[in-house]
């Protein structure tokens, strides 16, 4: 299970220079039994958050076709292995910043999937109780800090929230997640040039899944689909994974965050990943063949995952199918919550306003 | 008491919050080593050290949302623009971000922030340099915004924006830097959200705020001369604005200005006129007149740019219209 990062010219030489310190935190063969064991509990928690993503959306989609929820509705189908593997490397006192596309942010960031779901049905039990919606999740408590859906907005949000943890002198970090559409907003040059001279405790994962809404990122970025390498501009080292699988992302984030906390200044990761289905679920796709999705699909996560997890005999299909059926339980259960929970009461509209 | 500049006071604010609470810290474009374009910060950077006071690039973007980032994750950030005209810039952060976050969180979220930025006309910075975007932003919920006319107002206003755990526009009135007031030496805040009487009368109700207070002072010294009793209000701040207060004095004097050195067209000012004509109309013996600057983009010629800025003959030409006297 070899990881497949590629870094850019100048971080590489740093990226081989982490790894002979051995502070990678790197998953291979060479490990003890101990941490084998631990590393089955680990992946087959990370099989179940992808899973439980994956089910949670299904079951998004179903109500949205049924009038249930509304608005827009962003799907992270096809991209569960980048958000769980960066996350699952994070402690508790970290920050993650999402943008619109946030469900699965948000689940692996262990939000409490009733709330969640509540959320998307804007009922008063939801997460900003019924205020926000699928676009703007948030859990303070559990430090995601939404759900931000204006483009690239969310990324100078995110380095104020570096700062906070630099000024307060913590050696926690802020992960934030933002797509290739973002890339060519003003706000994302801003930022990052912001968080090189600042040397700010920020993590920026780009989730490259090649278009932004209907626009391949071929068509309306200069140079090329690779970000990663231009990062060399601003001295961000930085690397490239496959963000199809979910333990090249925890590998390269777990370097990544480790030279973040020992005060590196800011780290950038591009995850190639791929959403199965459309921009929101008023998208036909019609700016793309069904061809390059199926290819995509074979590599599906949730479904290459816990194949390999069993052939290896890591886990046993028995497990795996355990796993599944607690997770389809609880989100059956979330709907339910959901539908059942009252809506908002009228008085709700002017609190939350000012202090 | 003492008798100080507007920028002094504004800098005397500034300083104690930073002495007093660890949390605040300031950002802005060249605050720090250059001392702030309008020497508000003068000598911070010596005295409080670079991880306070922290000079930024030139992306207001990247900036007013770190501050808003800070804000929300527990500290007090006070971040400068060199001009509000420079907010538009960063307006998405500033609307979509810093007002709407405690609402789409469901109250999760608090930015307890300060946005510093000088304002208005009257120095021959042309068209992109001389706007009063202040009145924009009052229409924004969830944040609020004040804009002092005088050095008292700027330091009661600034330290109640510094503690307030809302987004908070202090507009800066830039003609105004280096007007002289008296200041008490004793602590004492001004509310947010409440209006100054700052001269009764009986005839009429002159309503302003920031350096709209200079037009307004001197139209109704004028007005006195002519045996004309004007009540006098600065509004002090835009959102929340204090319409009991003007409601009141109309009540009391039948009659009405409201004015504005910012553009006349969409301004405050229409908003405080469209509330009198609902909640005050019978008491009124003529229309709510409403005077502000022409609606054209703001002239770097000073002859030109001062026929459009508002004076006091504009004011008095009001009154002369609207009621005969």
């Amino acid at each position: 299970m070899a990881s497949s990062t590629k870094s850019s010219s100048k971080s590489s030489r740093k990226s081989a220079k982490s790894s002979k310190n051995g502070k990678s935190g790197a998953v291979g063969p060479d490990q003890s039994d101990e941490s084998d064991v631990a590393n089955k509990t680990d992946q087959l928690e990370l099989f179940r958050q992808m899973y439980l993503i994956r089910q949670f959306e299904l079951a998004c989609g179903e109500n949205y076709s049924k009038g249930l929820i509304r608005g827009f509705l962003h799907l992270y189908i096809g991209q569960e292995a980048t958000g769980v593997g960066a996350i699952s490397t994070l402690r508790e006192d970290d920050y993650v910043v999402s943008n619109y596309r946030d469900h699965g942010h948000a689940l692996a960031r262990g939000l409490d999937v009733n709330r969640a779901m509540a959320e998307l049905f804007g009922r008063a039990t939801g997460t900003s109780k019924g205020k926000g919606g699928s676009m703007h999740l948030f859990d303070v408590a559990k430090r995601f800090m939404g759900g931000h859906a204006i483009v690239a907005g969310q990324l100078p949000l995110a380095a104020g929230l570096a700062l906070a943890q630099q000024y307060q002198k913590t050696d926690g970090l802020t992960m934030c997640f933002f797509g290739d559409g973002s890339t060519n907003q003003g706000v994302y040059h801003e930022t990052l040039n912001l968080a090189a001279i600042w040397k700010l405790p920020i993590l920026f994962f780009l989730e490259n899944n090649m278009y932004g809404m209907g626009s391949s990122i071929e068509r309306v970025r200069a140079g090329g689909i690779d970000f990663y390498p231009g990062m060399a501009t601003y001295e961000i080292p930085a690397v490239e994974v496959d963000g199809m699988d979910v333990l090249a992302v925890k590998e390269a984030t777990e370097v990544a965050v480790a030279r973040i906390r020992k005060g590196s200044g800011p780290q950038f990761i591009e995850a190639k990943t791929f959403r199965f289905v459309g921009h929101s679920l008023a998208d036909g796709q019609k700016y793309r063949g069904q061809e390059e999705v199926k290819e995509w699909k074979e590599r599906d996560p949730v479904i290459t995952f816990p194949k390999k997890l069993v052939e290896m005999g890591l886990v046993t299909q028995d497990q795996v199918d355990e796993t599944k059926s607690a997770v389809d339980e609880a989100v059956a259960k979330a709907v339910e919550f959901a539908n059942d929970s009252p809506e908002p009461d009228l008085s709700e509209i002017d609190t939350d306003v000012l202090a | 008491m003492s008798q100080i500049v507007l920028r002094e006071a504004l800098k005397r604010g500034l300083e104690e919050a930073l002495e007093n609470d660890p949390r605040v810290f300031m950002m802005g474009e060249d605050i720090g080593e250059y001392g702030g374009a309008y020497a508000v910060t003068d000598g911070f950077l010596k005295k409080f050290g670079p991880e306070r006071i922290k000079d930024t690039p030139i992306s207001e973007q990247a900036f007013l949302g770190a501050g808003i980032g800070a804000a929300a994750a527990g500290l007090r950030p006070i971040v400068e623009f060199m001009s509000i005209s420079f907010s538009l810039v960063a307006f998405d952060q500033i609307v979509n971000m810093a007002a709407n976050l405690r609402y789409m969180s469901g109250g999760q979220i608090s930015v307890p922030m300060v946005i510093r930025a000088p304002t208005g006309a009257g120095v021959q910075l042309a068209a992109t340099h001389s706007q009063s975007f202040e009145t924009w932003l009052a229409e924004v919920p969830g944040m609020k915004v004040v804009c002092p006319s005088n050095p008292y107002d700027a330091l009661g206003l600034m330290r109640s924006a510094i503690k307030d755990d809302n987004p908070v526009l202090v507009a800066e009135p830039a003609l105004l830097y280096g007007v002289k007031g008296e200041v008490p030496d004793e602590y004492y805040e001004i509310e947010i959200g409440k209006a100054d009487i700052t001269r009764t009368g009986s005839d009429i109700t002159l309503v302003s705020y920031g350096y709209g207070m200079r037009p307004l002072n001197e139209a109704a010294d004028k007005l006195a001369e002519r045996g004309v009793s004007a009540e006098v209000i600065d509004l002090r701040s835009l959102s929340p604005i204090d319409m009991d207060a003007v409601v009141q004095s109309v009540q009391k004097t039948n009659r009405v200005v409201v004015v504005d050195t910012a553009r006349r067209v969409g301004g405050i000012m229409a908003e405080v006129a469209a509330d009198l004509q609902q909640k005050a109309s019978e008491w009124l013996d003529g229309p709510v007149m409403r005077v502000g600057s022409a609606d054209v983009p703001w002239p770097y010629n000073r002859g030109l740019e001062q026929e459009v800025l508002t004076d006091a003959d504009d004011v008095l030409a009001a009154v002369t219209e609207g009621y005969g006297i």
